[in-house]
């Protein structure tokens, strides 16, 4: 079941994932004749690229499309426009690959452990299903299958037979990230994997995460809300908001100096762990707009504090700034923003 | 200062049909007036238990206190009927992780601040309006008496949250509950709403009991910290205290645990294992399976809860004082 595909291709400076360009509206059904009449601008014209070996870290707040990123990623959904490259091979085209061939190569973990689990499958049988449909033998299926519980701290013997509501959603967890490893996949999609799980818990995963990368030479595009542990794990992040990349750079420089002043308020909304230096003010007002009708123009003008009247008629493109890239009139030269060149 | 509420050793039993589960084992702390305690724990550590417990939210047929709960001098636990009705809402006040789910969809927003304003304090109809104009305009709503014709699907969900606290405070309690009030917010949102409550408890000099599993949380809103494990209180004392010397290993490892920036490329310190089962009364302390300085005498006895230093409890008989931290 190995086929070429699964071994490097293009070179380690040959991006493993390109996208271009994708774009995803949801029509909302309504108006005349259930026409529909208004969309939600889930993901707009996004162009990005995993690099191979790396973790990408994806934040942003709820409605941002982060989670819509993820299932274009994987194919989940089917992107309005917008192609998508897998190590050379065009995905879904003539002389590319197929859907089912890039699934074989991107897997993802989800959020809700149990919800992800078929509760009638014991956890073996979940485990070796996917090798089993790729046509592994039986056997070989459920020893391979055995081997991976061992590889995300799980004693085969105890829980190779047990049921999904017998295990704690650490465990659950477990077995879901195992499960993605199953078809020894290149690329891991992980949407929010460790944040329904307690705080010594999810240090015990974020470990394996990264052991379990090494040793099997894993890519991760992680997908989270918390500012913290993205930062822990990612080489590079992209800040979405409503549906676009506002930034995207290395993760010291994010971190470090961010530019956008959306990364700029969101980094600095964390609470703080130093009870002498308290938040004082909160760095932004109100809450993100709806997805369904976005701004004109900059779509954060409308909370940003530095917005002006150009900010309404132009719509920043991600531009380069040395470390990082930023969509940001004030970091365009002659933009017409007081604070550009 | 005086005590708002006394809690002393409080017990909070649950039985199902096949088990019983001993959800809170022998609670006890103060809360002053217009003081916020934190208390922290991760999911079934009985912080939520606790929280309710104040207000008898438990289904009654199901559910087994024992300790005391004191108000302002008066026992909860005794309470039934009228007398429990007026406590909740005029004198302790709750908000809750979901205010989507808080509120009833089909009143607006108006309707029902303004219900419970008549049903506690009998004003009149224009006046329970005004008032709730009022409130509205207290948790920095905008444009509040638009929005009080609102319905709580036409607000976003930092402003149901605030809308909440307003309902919250619309009798004048003296003692405000907060269950995880921000968990379920985006992050610049959340701080917003921190900052509202760290500000109304101020102006309104409430006792406030903040239940949350992030410690960042925490720290933002705390005068004092709790953490609980297993449904005891493991560790209390000033958020300093707890912040620069924690001294039970579970709060240790809880602090070494969470991410924050400055770990990367370091191995993260987790806490091995997972919390007990809550199906038996434990005989030793709950977190010895975990704890990495166990040794005899934690497995004899339940270890009490002991001053470490001035205002600083711990529940803990390892040699506190020679840990490594």
């Amino acid at each position: 079941m190995d086929s070429v595909l699964s071994v490097d291709r293009g070179g380690p400076a040959q991006p493993l994932l390109l996208a271009k360009n994708l774009r995803k509206h949801f029509p909302i059904p309504g108006g005349l004749l259930g026409r529909a009449t208004r969309v939600v601008r889930a993901v707009d014209d996004l162009t990005l690229s995993v690099a191979k070996g790396e973790t990408l870290g994806v934040v942003g707040e709820s409605g941002c499309g982060k989670s819509t990123v993820a299932r274009l990623l994987m194919r989940l959904i089917k992107p309005d426009r917008g192609t998508m490259i897998l190590d050379g091979d065009p995905v879904d085209e003539p002389h590319g690959i197929t859907v089912n061939e890039l699934r074989r190569h991107v897997q993802m973990v989800f959020q809700d452990s149990y919800a992800s689990l078929n509760p009638r499958l014991t956890i073996v049988e979940t485990l070796a299903f996917a090798p089993k449909a790729h046509g592994l033998p039986h056997a070989e299926a459920r020893g391979r299958s055995r081997d991976l519980l061992a590889k995300v701290g799980l004693e085969p013997d105890t829980f190779a037979d047990r049921y999904p509501h017998e295990l704690s959603g650490g465990q659950r967890q477990r077995v879901n990230i195992a499960r993605a490893l199953a078809l020894r996949p290149r690329l891991v999609i992980l949407d929010e994997a460790v944040s329904a799980l307690d705080k010594s818990v999810e240090a015990q995963v974020l470990n394996m995460l990264v052991d379990l990368k090494d040793e099997f030479g894993l890519t991760y595009v992680f997908i989270s809300h918390d500012l913290n542990v993205v930062q822990y794990l990612s080489d590079r992040v992209l800040v979405m908001y409503l549906g676009k990349i506002v930034e995207i750079g290395d993760v010291e420089a994010i971190y470090g100096k961010p530019q956008h002043p959306y990364t700029r308020a969101l980094l600095s909304a964390r609470p703080t762990m130093d009870p002498r230096r308290r938040t004082q003010e909160a760095p932004i007002q109100g809450d993100p707009p709806n997805p369904i009708d976005p701004p004109s123009g900059c779509r954060f003008r409308t909370r940003c504090p530095f917005a002006e009247s150009v900010c309404a008629g132009t719509e920043p493109v991600l531009a380069d700034t040395g470390k990082q890239s930023v969509a940001c009139l004030m970091y365009v030269p002659g933009s017409g923003h007081s604070k550009a060149a | 200062m005086s005590n708002l509420l006394e809690v002393r050793d409080l017990h909070v039993t649950f039985r199902t049909p096949d088990r019983i589960v001993h959800a809170v084992n022998g609670v006890s702390f103060d809360v002053k007036r217009g003081e916020t305690l934190g208390i922290l724990g991760e999911s079934g550590s009985g912080k939520s238990v606790t929280l309710r417990s104040i207000l008898k939210l438990h289904p009654t047929h199901r559910t087994r206190w024992s300790g005391s709960i004191r108000l302002e001098g008066d026992e909860v636990l005794d309470m039934t009927g009228s007398v429990l009705a007026d406590l909740r809402g005029n004198r302790v006040a709750m908000i809750f992780q979901e205010p989507a789910t808080a509120f009833d969809p089909v009143f607006t927003v108006g309707h029902q601040i303004a219900e419970t304003i008549k049903r506690h304090t009998g004003k009149s109809e224009t006046d329970a309006w005004a008032r709730a104009k009022d409130l509205l305009e207290m948790v920095r709503i905008p444009s509040p008496a638009q929005r009080l014709k609102a319905y709580p699907h036409e607000m976003s969900g930092g402003m149901r949250q605030r809308a909440m606290i307003a309902l919250a405070l619309s009798c004048n309690p003296s003692l405000l509950l907060a269950d995880e009030p921000t968990t379920a917010l985006d992050a610049t949102v959340q701080i917003q709403v921190l900052l509202l409550i760290r500000e109304l408890q101020r102006e309104l000099a409430l006792g406030v009991i903040f239940v949350t599993h992030d410690i960042g949380v925490a720290v933002e809103v705390s005068d004092r910290i709790g953490v609980m494990y297993a449904g005891k209180l493991v560790e209390l004392g000033g958020v300093e205290q707890m912040v620069d010397a924690p001294r039970h290993p579970y709060t240790r490892g809880l602090l070494a645990s969470t991410v924050h920036g400055g770990m990367r490329g370091r191995r993260l310190e987790a806490i091995p294992g997972a919390p007990p089962d809550l199906a038996e009364v434990p005989a030793a302390c709950s977190f010895a399976p975990r704890c990495k300085y166990v040794e005899p005498k934690c497995l004899a006895a339940p270890p009490p809860l002991t001053a470490a230093t001035e205002g600083h409890l711990v529940r803990c008989v390892g040699r506190i004082d020679t840990l490594a931290a």
